[in-house]
């Protein structure tokens, strides 16, 4: 099985090693040619204009959003989460989203400056009993969800783990961890959509 | 209250090096204004340095450079979602805390200002905001990293617009780090003799074949194929001082050194990030540059 890691900018290397470490191979996707023959997409931390207006630029998000309509697993760390979201707070006020596609509104940068940034332990009860170390950094908060997002894991009472049919998003980066049960799981979520389609991860 | 928070842990190494993971592949550029950070953003940097003056024209002044003025740093903050890096003279650790006191993103311990001590660096582990320092060669990278740096850029020669500096300091660094990564587990005791770094850091470059923090270049690049030319060699990634500002359109130069930073396998696109980007910055010869004018000497 493949499952891409885009690669336009980012801790795109960190991803690529959790997924090789899973047995799966982990091309980078720069262009839309290279989306095709994958089961899914890992988007990472990064700087999430940059990688947005890089995106557009080469017709890579088009061709992304094309492939999510019909159902194409993608799960975003970060900045990965900033470009799903279809609403972006930022100090500006309320940007239209990048791709979109995930029912959430994040505020960037909305856990503090770097100083502020931590590590932590998240419950996550579908990853098992122990909690899944993670590190936040300069990370996304998920202010709002709709009712078709679920909520898979919290720092304190917010959400900060989600998933909605096909995608799923952090507001931590489990690829700066050891822990490799964040992407078992979307390589679990990958694994159905290759062999029953879409269908099988609709909410 | 605190009962009911999940452990935040702060200022870890985790959180310090993490930073500087998710610049990779990016460009960092020099800004003196508001309005610089801002067209830097809107061309694609993923982190401003915020400074008084470009290195080209701390040169051009001369006297002592020291950390840019508060009221410059908070307006540059506040004008930018992306990260703020700020620089501090070497061994200034006040400079230090008042840059991590105003909440900059990361500080750039930084041989373009001026030195304030001429035997010691900082002290880095006793900070929460995380450190890039410059470097030539790997003894020095291993050093500064030995100290707390959480990034490392070699250091080319600042302000000059001329790449062949850090074109030597990447090389150099890079065949040093093959070195280590041929010689025999015996060897790397007299490797870590001859570089001046502590044997543990020459071991975690053996094992990792790279350094252990996120390396990016600095110092002299100009043009969109400067930038190719740097990340091709393998640096992570790229800073420009005075390579944007310093040139006759900088939003263009900007938005084509991201791309070209981007696709730096791709000499098409290269080309045509290149043309019509206007004049680059005016580059300087090194043999007309007198010793002490050379920055890339201050540091140790």
């Amino acid at each position: 099985m493949r499952i891409g890691v885009l690669a336009i900018q980012g801790d795109v290397r960190e991803h690529r090693r959790h997924l090789e470490r899973l047995g799966v191979d982990a091309p980078e996707v720069r262009r839309p040619a290279e989306l095709s023959g994958l089961a899914g997409l890992i988007m990472p931390g990064g700087e999430s204009s940059t990688i947005g207006m890089l995106m557009t630029e080469s017709g890579l998000l088009a061709a992304l959003r094309a492939r999510m309509a019909e159902g194409f697993p993608v799960y975003g760390t970060c900045a990965g989460m900033i470009l799903l979201a279809n609403r972006v707070e930022g100090s500006r006020g309320t940007s239209l989203s990048w791709i979109g596609g995930l029912d959430v509104t994040v505020a960037r940068n909305a856990y503090g400056r770097q100083v502020q940034s931590f590590e932590a332990d998240i419950p996550v009860s579908v990853l098992g009993e122990a909690p899944v170390h993670v590190v936040f950094i300069r990370a996304p908060r998920i202010v709002t969800a709709g009712p078709a997002v679920h909520v898979l894991g919290r720092l304190d009472d917010e959400a900060v783990l989600v998933e909605q049919g096909p995608l799923l998003a952090s507001s931590f980066h489990p690829e700066l961890t050891d822990d490799l049960r964040i992407h078992r799981y979307f390589s679990a979520k990958a694994q159905r959509f290759l062999q029953d389609g879409a269908a099988s991860l609709a909410t | 209250m605190a009962q009911k928070m999940n452990q935040r842990e702060q200022g870890t190494a985790g959180v310090k090096t993490g930073l500087a993971e998710m610049l990779k592949g990016g460009v960092i550029m020099d800004v003196t204004t508001p309005e610089q950070a801002v067209i830097a953003e809107q061309a694609g940097a993923v982190a401003v340095m915020a400074l008084e003056r470009v290195p080209a024209d701390i040169r051009a002044a001369g006297g002592v450079a020291r950390m840019a003025d508060p009221a410059i740093v908070k307006a540059i903050n506040a004008a930018v979602e992306i990260p703020v890096m700020a620089k501090a003279r070497i061994g200034h650790f006040v400079e230090a805390q008042v840059l991590e006191a105003l909440e900059v993103d990361y500080i750039d311990e930084s041989e373009v200002l001026t030195p304030a001590d001429e035997q010691y660096h900082i002290d880095k582990w006793n900070f929460n905001v995380p450190f890039v320092c410059g470097a030539r060669n790997l003894g020095e990278a291993l050093r500064r990293i030995a100290e707390g740096a959480a990034m490392i850029r070699t250091k080319g020669e600042p302000g000059t617009g001329n790449v062949v500096e850090a074109v030597r300091h990447l090389r150099t660094v890079l065949g040093e780090i093959r070195r280590v990564t041929a010689a025999p587990a015996e060897e790397l005791g007299t490797l870590a003799k001859e570089f001046g770094a502590p044997l543990e850091l020459v071991r975690r470059v053996k094992e990792m074949g790279r350094l252990p923090v996120v390396h990016f270049v600095a110092g002299g690049i100009a043009t969109p194929a400067d930038a190719a030319l740097m990340m091709q060699l393998g640096a992570d990634g790229i800073f420009v001082g005075s390579g944007i500002f310093k040139s006759q359109n900088p939003a263009a130069m900007a938005r084509a050194i991201v791309r070209a930073t981007l696709h730096y396998n791709d000499p098409a696109v290269i080309a045509e990030v290149s043309e019509s980007v206007g004049q680059a910055m005016p580059g300087l010869e090194m043999s007309t540059l007198a010793q002490s004018d050379r920055m890339q000497e201050r540091g140790w």
